[in-house]
């Protein structure tokens, strides 16, 4: 009876030896940004199907939350959808961290109108004042007179961000802009107002909108790489000092030829084209 | 088990499950107001109520909420000016005048327009009809205030029409037969007799169907434009209070101003149905219909 009982503890504790070493064994927490989580997401999913003793955990929280993981420890890999701040780097340089940046891909944003207006490209002088509300007529920027219709995002959107960051230059963005919740409410909105403007990310430019051009730039992969396009970010995953291991890994997986073009297939600009 | 003692225990078991609800409900109020409250912090009511500037993620934020309380005024207003008129016909109609087979088959379908998921509606509205109205009108956009508006009226007539029908079709026949013996014309009869008689129950439906209206996110989220400015025509585009809330919410940092200024829009939208409410208890209790002598 005692051997009994002796025998079975012994295997639940093996047991439990064998199941508790496969779920530290790779355990790897992202948090971040909600731009860069739908690669995030993907490029997970296949790491996981392709090395099987690797759990991640991936959470959003946004571009702040995933550097101060990273600063704090509570993740391996901090997503952001733009570069780390002065201050982040003085508070992680106080904690002991050093943080280190990788640039997976690249993001732009596209300023869209609808096809039947004759306006082909516009300064980002014009798009801010437009986005201002002192520009209020198309003829003012050389089109067919008319009311402009200013559609912009919920001012809690990433793009929304980038927007206010690199085109408006932190001014805010006119009350009377009308404001849709997605990208692709965007394309909906502009392709259904003869007046519209709004912006969208690359990946989602159709036939149904018109993009313009930025100081006489198309904004396309190409020239968001050779950084012509002046509506563009990178987007980030930090770690905490070089990494190792199942980190170093994943990196270096998001940087390979599957990697990027998973990238591609998120809506971004891979960095590398191969 | 004693007979007495079965009494007591169903007795206190459906005691339990009523106050279940009204549980939930205090429990739901607290946490609001919990949430909300610390806006004060950082505003004061008279800004948060008055402030003409909604920008909550702005450095420094502003947190104005009278274009959101205005939007959500505004659009409910004219709402009930395309509905009522709609609702409370359609009820006289079915209950008075209509041929027993036609309300048999009209009634169902006006109930079927209230079963209509919200976010078909605001689908509706903003793929088919704002591009309807911004041609028909010659207007610069389509999702604008009057777009869900409309939507929103929508909604409202099949609430405003099966209770007022209910309250008109419970009038007393004696009532309506002494009018015509007396000599009233149909008309006269039912604009004299039968509307007054049922006028707490046609008001409770008007309310109801209005708050209904104040209430709904999905239609506004989508149809009215989303501008958080004053409206200056019913072509503006607005963004009333639970469109902020939904659009907003997702990405607000946990127990930021932000999080809490939407939570205290939340306590405003509360207030707002709540007097709805009360008003409707109130004119449902001042103007019921005892017997048939005080008309």
């Amino acid at each position: 009876m005692n051997r009994w009982i002796k025998s079975i503890l012994i295997l639940v504790f093996g047991l439990f030896c064998v199941a508790s070493s496969q779920v530290f064994a790779g355990e790897l927490v992202i948090k971040g940004s909600t731009t860069v989580l739908p690669i995030a997401q993907m490029a997970a999913e296949t790491f996981m199907a392709e090395n099987p003793d690797v759990k991640i955990s991936l959470s959003g929280g946004g571009s702040g939350n995933g550097i101060k993981a990273i600063i704090d420890g509570t993740a391996q890999i901090g997503n952001a959808s733009r570069f780390i701040k002065q201050k982040e780097v003085s508070l992680a340089v106080t904690k002991g961290v050093y943080p280190v940046p990788f640039r997976i891909a690249l993001d732009a944003i596209v300023p869209v109108v609808n096809p039947k207006n004759s306006v082909t490209d516009l300064t980002t002088a014009q798009l801010k004042d437009i986005y201002l509300g002192k520009i209020k007529d198309w003829k003012d920027v050389g089109g067919t007179p008319g009311k402009i219709v200013v559609i912009s995002r919920d001012s809690s959107s990433g793009t929304f961000g980038v927007w206010q960051e690199l085109v408006m230059l932190e001014d805010r963005v006119v009350p009377s802009a009308l404001t849709v919740p997605s990208n692709g409410g965007i394309v909906q909105a502009v392709a259904n107002t003869p007046g519209a403007i709004g912006y969208v990310g690359l990946g989602y430019l159709n036939k149904e909108i018109k993009a313009i051009k930025v100081n006489g730039v198309t904004g396309t992969e190409e020239t968001t790489l050779n950084g012509s396009f002046p509506i563009s970010r990178g987007l980030f995953m930090f770690t905490q000092g070089w990494p190792e291991g199942e980190t170093m890994d994943f990196i270096n997986y998001i940087f390979s030829k599957k990697g990027q073009e998973l990238v591609r297939k998120a809506g971004s600009i891979p960095v590398f084209g191969f | 088990m004693k007979r007495q003692n079965i009494d007591k225990t169903v007795r206190s078991g459906f005691l339990l499950v009523a106050l279940f609800s009204i549980v939930a409900l205090s429990l739901i109020i607290i946490f609001l107001f919990l949430e909300g409250i610390p806006i004060l912090e950082h505003v004061s009511l008279k800004e948060f109520l008055f402030g003409q500037y909604w920008y909550p993620t702005d450095d420094p934020a502003d947190f104005g909420i009278l274009p959101l309380i205005l939007g959500s005024i505004y659009v409910t207003v004219i709402s009930g000016m395309i509905a009522i008129p709609l609702g409370v016909m359609t009820a006289i109609y079915l209950a008075q005048i209509a041929p027993a087979t036609v309300s048999q088959i009209v009634k169902p379908i006006v109930e079927l327009l209230a079963s209509m998921p919200s976010v078909v509606i605001g689908f509706f509205g903003m793929v088919v009809v704002a591009p309807f109205i911004q041609q028909l009108f010659n207007i610069p956009v389509g999702l604008n205030m009057f777009n869900a508006s409309l939507m929103l009226a929508f909604m409202a007539v099949p609430t405003i029409c099966s209770i007022s029908e209910d309250a008109v079709f419970s009038v007393p026949t004696a009532l309506k037969e002494a009018s015509l013996a007396l000599g009233a014309t149909h008309f006269e009869t039912l604009v004299r007799v039968i509307v007054p008689a049922s006028l707490s129950g046609i008001c409770t439906a008007i309310i109801l169907g209005l708050s209904r209206a104040v209430g709904e996110t999905m239609v506004v989220l989508m149809a009215a434009g989303g501008a958080a400015m004053i409206p200056t025509s019913i072509f503006d585009p607005v963004r009333p209070l639970p469109a902020s809330i939904a659009a907003e919410m997702a990405e607000a940092p946990f127990r930021s101003e932000h999080y809490h200024a939407l939570f205290a829009i939340g306590i405003v939208l509360f207030v707002f149905t709540f007097l709805f409410n009360l008003l409707a208890d109130h004119i449902s209790y001042k103007f019921r219909q005892v017997g048939e002598a005080s008309l």
